[in-house]
């Protein structure tokens, strides 16, 4: 059996997965197999492997010229490496990666972990919006004395640090 | 710390008591972080990875957990010494061809590792003896959750943890248990074992081969999603999986041993006649014996306090591991064979044969099925 990368060597490294509901045989060879590093069992690579192939096409929906202004990253490098420039691309190329995401994962939304950092800047944001969308209110039914209360808690929570 | 003073010692994972250790070698927890707007290690250039390098670097050290730590750039790691930590499951067979802008930080007790600029920015991991996923996603979650205060770990509210390959994303979270089943591969049921895990979306892979042809005996099991679940929900539907393959190897083992003592009897025998008396044995051979003699001491076959010298032999006898020993940078794979050859033989020296009257049959359970 020939291997599916290189197309040259014996494959002699035979994975198997269903994903989906949907079998993906993939057969390597030796030395195919130690560059996509299959033989690290708890490697990232061989979810990339299978998953990857066929779907680094996807990004394409996004126009050729569309680059990621934090790291210069295109749809032509994803398509070459299979990996993303920079966390900002995620945003950049958001249109291609999301059906990616679907086919690849359980679910397309993230349950798990927050950094406490990024739950406690949320948290203040919304906090801070509901103040200003009240001050507003205050202000538009003239009532200066809750309108100046409401300004100095925004200026308060304002002050603290993130 | 010193290079020599990690390699002095092996590992806690290998070591240590945990749950079900007899057939659960290890559970490993590594998850994947990356620094808001800044490329990924593979599309960085050399001046902006030296740069994340000094700044996760920096933060890992100053870590509580890596008080006493082994903490090295790459480029000052001879490709021996790279491969001595690979085969301690310290870092990836990736993280070893780096060079220039990588690094590695390990505790002492080699139980905490954090490969800087692999994939990502950071891939940490844990590592521990026996079924202890739980345990393990906990004290790596501890060292995330002291690290975001000093980094500025890429998040996003919908996806999760931003990684350079989107089949990392969400939790950035690869758990995994190495699992030794001779009883399963003996049986011809390995394979079936590994259709049936697959077909649920977790992978199972020979530690260096696959299917029938895994050496020693020993399979990773692992989660293939990283986006859509919980943390916890990953690790319990992995442990669910790890729990039944566990029955369903004690079952083989029983069965072997009820239905065929006298292949069981011959194949230990077999095994620990080679490996007390080889001048030569390749790295497969010593692997496959010394996964027989493995199972022999589960079965009482052998004294139980041959269990850490025939565990330890699993890592010495790995190429780089030899060579290091021996204080040689090169060496012909026939060398390699001699010398693993006489280190097995002077380990076993007091090891007694295997006295089969000892033989623990146990019944299989009667709720399982194949
Ligand atoms: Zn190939
Ligand atoms: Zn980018």
């Amino acid at each position: 059996m020939q291997c599916d990368v290189c197309h040259a060597k014996e494959a002699t490294v035979f994975l198997t997965q269903i994903v989906d509901g949907k079998m993906q045989k993939v057969n390597l060879c030796e030395s195919c197999s130690k560059e996509k590093g299959v033989n690290d069992p708890t490697g990232f690579a061989l979810a990339d492997l299978l998953l990857g192939i066929g779907d680094s096409q996807q990004i394409e929906k996004n126009p050729a010229s569309v680059k990621c202004p934090v790291c210069g990253f295109t749809q032509a490098d994803f398509k070459k490496t299979g990996r993303l420039g920079c966390s900002h691309c995620y945003t950049v190329f958001d249109d291609g990666i999301a059906p990616m995401l679907k086919n690849m994962h359980k679910g397309t939304a993230h349950t798990g972990k927050t950094p406490a950092k990024f739950h406690m800047t949320r948290q203040r944001g919304e906090k801070l919006k509901s103040l200003q969308d009240n001050l507003s209110k205050a202000v538009a039914a003239e009532e200066f004395e809750k309108a100046a209360e409401l300004r100095d808690q925004i200026r308060l929570l304002e002050a603290e640090p993130v | 710390m010193k290079f020599s003073r990690i390699i002095a010692n092996s590992g806690e994972w290998l070591s240590g008591d945990g749950p079900n250790r007899q057939i659960v070698v290890s559970s490993r927890v590594r998850l994947a972080r990356n620094i808001r707007n800044k490329p990924f290690p593979g599309w960085a250039k050399k001046a902006e990875r030296l740069e994340v390098m000094g700044l996760v670097k920096t933060a890992v050290e100053a870590l509580p957990e890596m008080e006493e730590s082994y903490s090295e750039p790459l480029e000052s790691l001879s490709p021996l010494e790279k491969q001595v930590l690979v085969e301690r499951h310290l870092i990836s067979r990736e993280h070893a061809a780096k060079a220039v802008g990588s690094a590695v930080v390990t505790n002492a007790r080699q139980s905490l590792s954090v490969m800087i600029n692999e994939e990502d920015h950071l891939r940490m991991q844990a590592i521990c003896c026996g079924l202890q996923l739980g345990n393990v996603f906990d004290m790596i979650n501890r060292v995330d959750s002291e690290l975001e205060s000093s980094l500025d770990f890429a998040f996003d509210s919908h996806l999760g943890y931003l990684t350079a390959c989107p089949s990392n994303v969400g939790t950035g979270m690869r758990a995994s248990a190495m699992l030794h089943l001779p009883a399963l591969v003996m049986s011809d049921q390995i394979n079936k074992i590994i259709n049936s895990v697959n077909k649920i979306g977790l992978a199972v892979r020979g530690l260096h081969g696959e299917g029938t042809e895994a050496m020693g005996n020993l399979f990773q099991v692992s989660n293939q999603t990283t986006l859509g679940e919980t943390e916890e929900e990953i690790i319990g539907r992995l442990n669910r999986v790890i729990e039944q393959i566990i029955e369903h190897e004690q079952n083989a083992r029983a069965l072997l041993s009820q239905r065929k003592p006298v292949t069981l009897h011959d194949q230990i025998g077999r095994a620990y006649g080679i490996l007390c008396h080889a001048f030569s044995m390749s790295s497969k051979e010593a692997l496959n014996l010394l996964s027989v003699i493995k199972l022999g001491i589960d079965l009482d076959v052998f004294p139980e306090a041959h269990r850490f010298p025939v565990d330890e032999l699993f890592i010495e006898t790995q190429p780089a591991h030899l060579q290091k020993g021996a204080q040689v940078q090169k060496m012909s794979s026939e060398e390699r064979d001699t010398l693993r050859a006489t280190i097995i033989r002077a380990k076993l020296n007091q090891m007694p044969g295997p006295d089969m009257t000892r033989l623990k049959i146990s019944v299989p359970t009667a709720t399982s099925k194949q």
